[in-house]
């Protein structure tokens, strides 16, 4: 479903020049639940943003479900994203002036849902996410583990097939982020492919195969 | 939801920015909405009392001051009433009428009022026919002159024009103002200093020093102020082709001991307030362009900068440049909206009140400045907005997410 072939990115900083992905070679099937592990610096941000489309390699190509993602224009690249890819951040992004409904509806907003359609699906999902009285909150009066399921309920919004998770767990208390996996579990058993980039190594061994970067290479492929 | 709607919350999210920003906008629309109110209704003025004065060239005593057209005829120094006679008798082309005045207050009913002596056509054409007819013997108004001619034209409008026809020495024409404080009709009499007159016409209002006049005979005024005869002024309908060629200098020359002067001088002073204004409200446009467009380019700017996050947040959710673009587009459009409103609200109330003041007329709202205020405010914001906008919808995502 997901493939790079031999994908480099470098990044300048102070004059000197960093290698964020080097070479990187990667076949991930659909269905698969992935977590990206390695050092900070590693690459392993870069990785997940250029498996988005959020990010043009140096070199390379990416491909999803066969379509190269970096030949396509900017607005059909976000148009993939839109429908096939959701993203879940570890400081969560909502947008600070939304309510919990508002937030999720933005992503229906984009698809072009009107706003019945709107409404109803995003009750539907934060009701699964257990927010169902929190609709009307903006983040600021939610608790950190209530904002990312927030967030989790937005990025399914669009029913997308791939989602991207950077450190999903990071900012969460034990108990929250447990339950933070135990939707990434539940929402790969659906079928969805999951690829989650995590330092913790409990969360990486929750997934079903693990990827170590290091200096920008995949070392490993367990 | 709606694209609109994220655009309103996000424009209350930051408020003090928010309102530095419209008020910038506010103040230079309503300075431009009151400025042109104000012009269009001195305009308005300048050329109704072009309109009513019917006549363009006005004789004073020498030592005349020019304050007001209307008033121009209340001096002290006097002209001999002869001087109606050498006008009539003279060889000058384009004196197409004649209006001598002699005014002198009279006191009735506890009230001050002006007395103003008027000579009838028929009596300057008693006079002209002494010479043959060459003055008044042609139709009274020249060619330029906008009014048509009227088979009958009424007391009201022979007054308008300069040009009464027939006045009985014991006859009245009352001014509106008069009119309305001593609640006098056609057919009323007045006693006046001992004499009785008999009010035949009510003039219709002109906003003008007219209105609190009586006016009668030239001849039975000057008798009542016991002055002989003597007049204020002498207006004067003069063809206009003939005043650009010098009619006011033949004037002179014939009477030297007389100050001439053209209505156009009278109402210069206004002429170039309102000039003055005009070119005000361009010089305002000009500033409101400068300043609130560089105003409003540095608030979305910054908007922009703090929003990285939440753009590269859009982004990842799907959000092209072109949605983007909108998204920063559709909030300049609001403000300049409610600018523009705003300002057109504030700056008809500022000419309201102001206008009298300022220009000495009485100012009402004009609906069609609305749609200038929209229009610039609305302008001025897309403009200076699209730079920003068009950064923000070209901004890298991965960037942005990453910066913040």
């Amino acid at each position: 479903m997901l493939k790079m072939e031999a994908v480099s990115k470098d990044y300048v900083l102070r004059g000197k020049t960093i290698k964020a992905l080097d070479d990187a070679d990667l076949q991930i099937e659909r269905g698969e639940f992935i977590a990206v592990v390695g050092p900070s610096g590693s690459g392993k941000s870069t990785l997940l943003l250029v498996l988005g489309g959020m990010l043009s390699p140096a070199k390379g190509r990416v491909l999803i479900d066969g379509r190269s993602l970096y030949d396509l224009q900017p607005e059909q690249r976000a148009s993939v994203r839109k429908t096939t890819i959701g993203f879940v951040f570890q400081t969560f992004n909502l947008v600070p002036y939304l309510t919990a409904l508002e937030n999720v509806e933005v992503s229906l907003l984009l698809a072009g849902a009107d706003e019945r359609r709107q409404k109803e699906r995003a009750t539907v999902l934060l009701e699964r996410m257990g927010l169902g009285d929190r609709l009307d909150h903006k983040p600021a009066e939610l608790s950190v583990g209530q904002q990312q399921r927030v967030a989790l309920a937005r990025m399914l919004a669009n029913d997308p097939q791939v989602i991207l998770a950077d450190e999903p767990t990071g900012n969460l208390d034990p108990e929250t982020a447990q339950a933070v996996l135990s939707f990434l579990e539940e929402v790969n058993k659906e079928g969805r492919t999951v690829i989650m980039v995590t330092h913790d190594p409990q969360a990486a061994a929750r997934a079903k195969r693990t990827l170590r970067l290091k200096d920008g290479k995949v070392l490993a492929d367990a | 939801m709606q694209l609109r709607t994220l655009v309103w919350r996000e424009l209350f999210e930051r408020k003090n920015q928010l309102a530095t920003n419209f008020i910038a906008i506010l103040l230079g629309v309503s300075v431009i909405v009151s400025v042109r109110n104000i012009t269009v209704y001195s305009e308005k003025a300048v050329a109704r009392e072009l309109d009513a004065l019917g006549a363009n060239v006005l004789i004073l005593p020498k030592s005349a001051s020019l304050q007001t057209y209307y008033s121009a005829d209340m001096q002290t120094e006097e002209l001999p009433e002869e001087y109606v006679a050498r006008l009539i008798l003279s060889d000058l082309q384009g004196l197409d009428n004649l209006f001598p005045k002699f005014s002198t207050q009279v006191s009735m009913g506890g009230k001050k009022f002006t007395l103003t002596g008027i000579l009838p056509q028929d009596e300057l054409k008693a006079k002209a026919a002494w010479k043959g007819g060459d003055v008044f013997a042609r139709p009274p108004l020249c060619v330029g002159d906008a009014a048509p001619a009227e088979p009958t034209p009424t007391k009201e409008t022979q007054f308008r024009r300069r040009a009464i026809q027939k006045l009985d020495k014991a006859e009245a024409l009352v001014g509106s103002e008069v009119g309305a404080a001593l609640k006098l009709k056609p057919g009323d009499t007045l006693q006046l200093e001992g004499q009785t007159f008999s009010v035949s016409t009510l003039l219709p209002e002109t906003g003008t020093v007219d209105d609190s006049r009586i006016f009668a005979h030239l001849h039975t005024v000057q008798q009542l102020a016991g002055k002989g005869p003597v007049l204020n002024a002498i207006e004067v309908v003069g063809c206009c082709k003939e005043i650009s060629k010098g009619l006011v200098q033949k004037i002179n020359t014939l009477l030297p001991d007389a100050k001439v002067v053209t209505i156009t001088q009278i109402v210069e002073t206004q002429i170039k307030t309102n000039l003055m204004m005009a070119q005000l409200s361009w010089l305002f446009l000009g500033i409101i362009v400068v300043v609130g467009g560089a105003s409003m380019a540095n608030y979305m700017y910054a908007n922009v900068y703090e929003r990285r996050r939440e753009i590269g947040t859009l982004m990842a959710l799907g959000a092209g440049s072109g949605i983007v673009l909108r998204i920063f587009l559709l909030k300049a459009l609001l403000l300049g909206l409610g600018g523009g409103i705003a300002g057109y609200a504030l700056g008809t109330l500022l000419a309201v009140l102001l206008g009298p003041r300022i220009a000495g007329v009485a100012v009402l709202p004009l609906p069609w400045l609305l749609l200038l205020a929209v229009g610039v405010a609305v302008a001025i914001s897309l403009a200076a907005s699209y730079f920003p906008a068009r950064r923000a919808a070209r901004m890298d995502p991965s960037t942005a997410l990453r910066e913040t």
